[in-house]
C-alpha cells in the first residue's frame, strides 16, 4: 500500500509540480501556504481533477498517467476528510458513515454494521442518529475521519482536518488523530497550512510553495535546516544565505558570521534559533564570537516569550523572556547589540536551492 | 424624537404596498362577491365541472411529472455548464415563459400538429396526433409550465455546495448514486418550490391549451377552459368553476407552504 | 386568436364608464320607415359577429362614403362574448349578433334598444384544400377517425350546426368546441381539422384556402342576424344611422348578398 506521485497538474495559470513516494504506514504532511497547490494535489490524488502529465499510482497501479489510464474518484482507494468534513447534512451520522460501505456494493444492515463498527472504533458510537448539523467541530472531525475509514482505503487523504476546529478543541482533536492515525496502516497525506500539525502528526514534511517542493524532509530536519524563508519563519528561525569561506559566512543582505566549519565553502545558509541570540543594552565582553549592532523594529509575545525582531547586519530574530524585556526596556527603536555563539549556528551548503530568497522574511517583511 | 420618527417604516413603501395587495386582492373577493351561492354546490357537482376539474388536476400534474423528470436533469447541465453554449440553451428554454401562450400554442401545432415538422411524421409513420387529446394538452401545459421549474432548479444546483458530491464520489459512489442520494435530496425544498410554480402554471394554462388541443368536455377541456366557455352561456356558470379553481389552486399551494417557504430560505 | 378576444372583452368591459343617454333609444323603434339623420359625425363602434368580419367593412366603407365625418370602428367576436360585453357595460354604438337568441340577451338585458333581422346564413362543410378525408357530406363527419372542428352549442353557429345534425341524423364527435367560428375555419385553413362546420359565407370569405361541401336547403339549418343600437351608446345618432343603413340601403342587401348572405324576410 503505497502512494506513488509524480505529476504535473495546471489549473488556469497555476502549475503544480510534484513527485514524491509515500510508504505504508507512515504519515506525510503537505505543507505550504494558501495557493500553493495544495487543494490541487488533494483533487489530483482524490481522482476529482486529472494530472496532465506523469504520473500518479496507488499500491503499484497507475490511477492516472496524465492519458489514457484514468481511474475515476469512484474507482480509486482514496479515503477523504475535507476541510469543514463536507458531512451529508440530511444523513444521519451512521447513514454519512454507511454511505461508503454502501456505495461499494455492501448490503444496507453490513453497510450498517461497518459504519458502527468504525464509528465505535472512533469513540463516536453514540451520535450515530444524529444529524451532523447537531454534533460538535470536534465530534464532526471523528466522524468525517470514520466516513473515510469505513471504506478501509490504502490512502488516507486529510485536508485541513483541524483548521475548523477552535484552539482549545484543535489541540484535543490533534492528540486524538495521533493515535487514530497511528493505528492505520495505508499511507496518510495530511493537507495543512499549519506547521504545528504538520511537525505533530506527521512522519515527514513536503512543502509546497507556488506548485513546486520547497524542501521534503522529517519534521527535525524541517526545523534545523529549513531550506527556505517560508520554513525558516514557520519553524520560527532564521535563515541567512551568503557565501562561507575559511570559517566565515559573508553574508549577502550584509554582515559577516564567524562559523564552526571551516571546511564549507560557497554558497551556504544558516539557521538562527531566536533562543541563542541575546541581547545586550552594552557591547558585551564574552566568549560569543558574533556581536553585532542593530535596532529593535518590533516585540511580539509568543506564548512564555517575545521574539524581538531586530534589524541589523544581519536581521534576526531573538526570543527572551518578558522579564528581560521589560528590564531592558525595549521598545520599536531602541539600539542594541546582539550576540550569538558560534557554536549555535547551524550552517550547510545551499545547494539547489537557487530559489531561497536572500535574508529572512520574519525580519525584513 | 427623531429617533422614533425614522423607526417608523417609510411611507415610499407602505403606500404602494398597500396598492399592490388592494390591487391583487380586490378582483379576488369580487369573485366571491358575485358567486351564485345558492347554486354553487349544483355546478361545480355537475359532470362536466367534475370532468374539467379532473382533467385539470390530472394533466397538471403529469405536465409538472415530465417537467421534472426531464427538466431536473437539464437544469443540473445548465448550472454545471457542461453543455456547449449554455448561454444559448438557457436564453432558449426560458423563452415560453415569456412567450404569450398563444403563441406557444401556435408554435406547438407548427411542431407538432399532424401538418408540423414533427408531428407530421408521428402522423404520417405511426398515425399519432397529438392535437384535439389530452396528451396535447399535457403537451402544451409542459411546454409552458416547465421553464419555472428549470430557472428555480438550475439557480439551486448552481448555490449546492459541491464538496458534498466530491465528498460521495470520493466514497466510491457512481453518478447516478451521487445524484439520486445526494444532489436531489439537497436540493429537495428547491424542487418542491419549482415543482410547485410549475404546477401552479400547467393548472391556470388556457391560451396554449386551446390553440393547440382544441376545447372539448372531458377530452381537452381543462377548468380555464370551461371557465372560458361558460362565460359565452351562463356567467353564474364562470364564476363558480372560477371560485372552484381557485380554491383547489389555494389549497395545494397552502399545504406546501412550509416546504415552499423553508425552499426560499435555504437556497 | 381566442385570447386576443377576452383581452378585448377585458378593455372594453373596464375601459370608459358610459354616461346614460335620454331619448336615443325611441329612434329605430318607431313603426314605418323613419326619417335617416341628417348630420353624423364622429365614432361608431360597432360589436358584430365574427361571420361579418368581411362584409362588414364593406358596407362601413359605403356609410362612411354617405356621411363624411364618420368612422366606423369594429370589434369581431363571438356573439355571446359582445353581448356579454355590452351588459358589462363596454362603450359600443351597435350590436349585431349571428342568431337572435343571443340579441335577445342583450335586449332583455335592457342593453339594446329594438333589434332587427338584416341577414340570413346557413351551414357548409369546409375541408382543408385536397380534401384529405375524403368527405363528400354530412354522413362522412360521423366516420371514425375524421377529425371535425364546431361551434359550441353556446355560440349562433354552434347552435346552427347542432341543428343540422339533428335534421340530418347525423351523430358527430368533434375533436373540439370553438367559441367563434372563425376559429373552426382557421383549424381548416391550417389543415389541423379534415372538416368544420361553418357558415357559407366563411367558406366563400375563404377563396380558395378551403374546399367545401354544400348542405341541401332542405336539410339545412339558418340563422338570422339581427342589429341594434345600444341604449346609452357612447354615439347614439350615427349609430341610429348605422343601422339604418343597414336595414333600408338597397346596395347594402347586394354586398351581402355577393358575400353569401341570404335575405332575412
Amino acid at each position: 500500500m503505497s502512494l506513488y506521485l509524480d505529476c504535473t497538474v495546471t489549473r488556469g495559470d497555476f502549475t503544480l509540480s510534484i513527485a514524491a513516494l509515500i510508504e505504508p504506514g507512515t504519515v506525510v504532511a503537505i505543507l505550504g501556504p494558501n495557493g500553493a497547490g495544495k487543494s490541487t494535489l488533494v483533487r489530483a490524488i482524490a481522482g476529482l481533477h486529472p494530472i496532465d502529465a506523469g504520473s500518479i499510482s496507488i499500491n503499484g497501479r497507475v490511477v492516472d498517467d496524465g492519458g489514457a489510464t484514468l481511474a475515476s474518484a469512484q474507482r480509486r482507494s482514496v479515503g477523504v476528510v475535507f476541510q469543514d468534513y463536507a458531512l451529508f447534512p440530511h444523513l444521519s451520522v451512521l447513514d454519512n458513515v454507511a454511505f461508503g460501505p454502501r456505495a461499494r456494493g455492501a448490503g444496507r444492515s453490513a453497510s450498517s454494521a461497518k459504519a458502527l463498527e468504525t464509528l465505535r472504533l472512533l469513540g463516536v458510537a453514540d451520535l450515530a442518529s444524529r444529524k451532523p448539523g447537531e454534533i460538535s467541530g470536534g465530534q464532526a472531525q471523528r466522524v468525517a475521519l470514520a466516513r473515510a475509514l469505513a471504506t478501509s482505503p490504502d490512502v488516507l487523504l486529510l485536508d485541513e482536518p483541524l483548521a475548523a476546529l477552535d484552539v482549545e478543541t484543535k489541540e484535543i482533536v490533534r492528540a486524538e488523530l495521533q493515535t487514530q492515525l497511528e493505528s492505520f496502516a495505508g499511507c496518510v497525506v495530511l493537507i495543512t497550512h499549519d506547521p504545528l500539525d504538520a511537525l505533530l502528526l506527521a512522519d515527514r514534511v513536503i512543502v509546497l510553495e507556488n506548485g513546486i517542493v520547497s524542501q521534503d524532509g522529517t519534521p527535525a530536519e524541517l526545523s534545523q535546516r529549513p531550506l527556505t524563508d517560508y520554513v525558516a519563519t514557520l519553524m520560527g528561525v532564521t535563515l541567512l544565505r551568503g557565501e562561507a569561506a575559511g570559517g566565515t559566512l559573508t553574508l549577502a543582505a550584509g554582515g559577516v558570521l564567524n562559523i564552526v566549519d571551516h571546511d564549507l565553502a560557497g554558497p551556504a545558509l544558516a539557521v538562527v534559533r531566536p533562543e541563542s541570540v541575546t541581547l545586550h543594552l552594552t557591547r558585551p565582553e564574552g566568549s560569543a564570537r558574533n556581536v553585532w549592532q542593530g535596532n529593535v523594529i518590533s516585540l511580539q509575545p509568543s506564548h512564555d516569550r517575545i521574539r524581538v525582531l531586530v534589524d541589523g547586519e544581519p536581521s534576526v530574530v531573538a526570543a527572551i523572556t518578558p522579564e528581560a524585556a521589560a528590564d531592558m526596556r525595549l521598545a520599536r527603536g531602541t539600539g542594541v547589540w546582539l550576540s550569538l555563539k558560534s557554536l549555535d549556528l547551524q550552517t550547510f551548503p545551499a545547494g539547489g536551492a537557487g530559489h531561497v530568497g536572500i535574508g529572512a522574511r520574519g525580519v525584513r517583511g | 424624537m427623531n429617533g422614533r420618527r425614522a423607526a417608523a417604516p417609510p411611507w415610499f413603501l407602505i403606500g404602494p404596498g398597500v396598492i399592490a395587495v388592494a390591487f391583487l386582492v380586490v378582483p379576488l373577493i369580487a369573485l366571491l362577491l358575485q358567486a351564485p351561492w345558492e347554486s354553487f354546490a349544483s355546478i361545480i357537482s355537475t359532470p362536466s365541472a367534475m370532468d374539467a376539474l379532473r382533467l385539470s388536476l390530472v394533466t397538471s400534474l403529469i405536465a409538472t411529472a415530465i417537467a421534472a423528470v426531464i427538466g431536473i436533469p437539464l437544469a443540473w447541465l445548465l448550472a454545471r455548464e457542461i453543455l456547449p453554449g449554455t448561454r444559448l440553451i438557457r436564453a432558449l428554454v426560458i423563452v415560453p415563459l415569456l412567450l404569450p401562450p398563444v403563441v406557444s400554442g401556435v408554435a406547438l401545432l407548427a411542431a407538432f400538429g399532424r401538418r408540423g415538422s414533427v408531428g407530421g411524421f408521428l402522423f404520417d409513420t405511426f398515425g399519432i396526433q397529438l392535437p384535439f387529446t389530452t396528451t396535447g394538452v399535457i403537451l402544451a401545459e409542459t411546454f409552458v409550465a416547465m421553464p419555472f421549474l428549470i430557472i428555480t432548479l438550475e439557480g439551486a444546483f448552481r448555490s449546492f455546495d459541491r464538496r458534498f458530491e466530491d465528498a460521495a464520489v470520493t466514497l466510491g459512489a457512481s453518478p447516478w448514486t451521487v445524484f439520486r442520494r445526494i444532489t436531489i435530496p439537497l436540493v429537495g425544498p428547491s424542487i418542491i418550490a419549482g415543482a410547485a410554480l410549475c404546477w401552479a402554471r400547467a393548472l391556470g394554462e388556457f391560451g396554449a391549451t386551446i390553440t393547440f388541443a382544441g376545447n372539448f368536455p372531458g377530452v381537452t377541456q381543462t377548468m380555464p377552459l370551461a371557465v372560458y366557455t361558460a362565460l359565452e352561456s351562463d356567467r353564474d356558470i364562470a364564476i363558480a368553476l372560477s371560485i372552484l379553481l381557485l380554491a383547489v389552486s389555494v389549497a395545494v399551494l397552502v399545504a406546501l407552504r412550509g416546504n415552499y417557504m423553508r425552499g426560499a430560505a435555504r437556497s | 386568436m381566442s385570447v386576443s378576444r377576452v383581452l378585448l372583452a377585458w378593455s372594453l368591459a373596464t375601459a370608459i364608464t358610459v354616461t346614460p343617454l335620454v331619448g336615443a333609444g325611441a329612434a329605430g323603434a318607431a313603426p314605418g320607415r323613419p326619417a335617416a339623420p341628417q348630420q353624423v359625425s364622429g365614432t361608431v363602434t360597432v360589436s358584430a359577429a365574427s361571420s361579418l368580419t368581411d362584409v362588414f367593412p364593406v358596407i362601413a366603407a359605403a356609410f362612411m362614403k354617405k356621411y363624411p365625418g364618420t368612422n366606423v370602428k369594429f370589434n369581431f367576436g363571438g356573439s355571446p362574448a359582445l353581448v356579454e360585453q355590452i351588459n358589462a357595460g363596454a362603450p359600443v354604438d351597435v350590436l349585431a349578433t349571428a342568431s337572435e337568441p343571443t340579441m335577445w340577451k342583450a335586449v332583455n338585458a335592457g342593453r339594446v334598444n329594438a333589434p332587427f333581422p338584416f341577414a340570413k346564413n346557413s351551414m357548409a362543410i369546409a375541408m382543408p384544400p385536397g380534401n384529405p378525408a375524403g368527405i363528400t357530406g354530412l354522413s362522412d363527419l360521423s366516420r371514425p377517425g375524421v377529425l371535425v372542428a364546431v361551434c359550441a352549442v353556446a355560440v349562433p353557429c354552434g347552435a346552427a350546426t347542432r341543428d343540422v345534425l339533428k335534421l340530418n341524423s347525423v351523430v358527430v364527435k368533434p375533436v373540439t368546441l370553438e367559441l367563434d367560428v372563425r376559429d373552426v375555419l382557421g383549424r381548416v385553413m391550417a389543415d389541423e381539422v379534415d372538416a368544420g362546420i361553418v357558415y357559407v359565407t366563411d367558406v366563400k370569405a375563404a377563396g380558395g384556402k378551403v374546399t367545401s361541401v354544400t348542405i341541401p336547403p332542405a336539410s339545412n339549418a339558418t340563422t338570422t342576424y339581427p342589429i341594434a343600437t345600444v341604449i346609452g351608446a357612447p354615439n347614439a345618432e350615427a349609430a341610429r344611422a348605422f343601422v339604418m343603413y343597414v336595414r333600408f340601403t338597397t346596395s347594402v342587401q347586394g354586398i351581402l348578398r355577393a358575400y353569401g348572405f341570404a335575405r332575412p324576410w
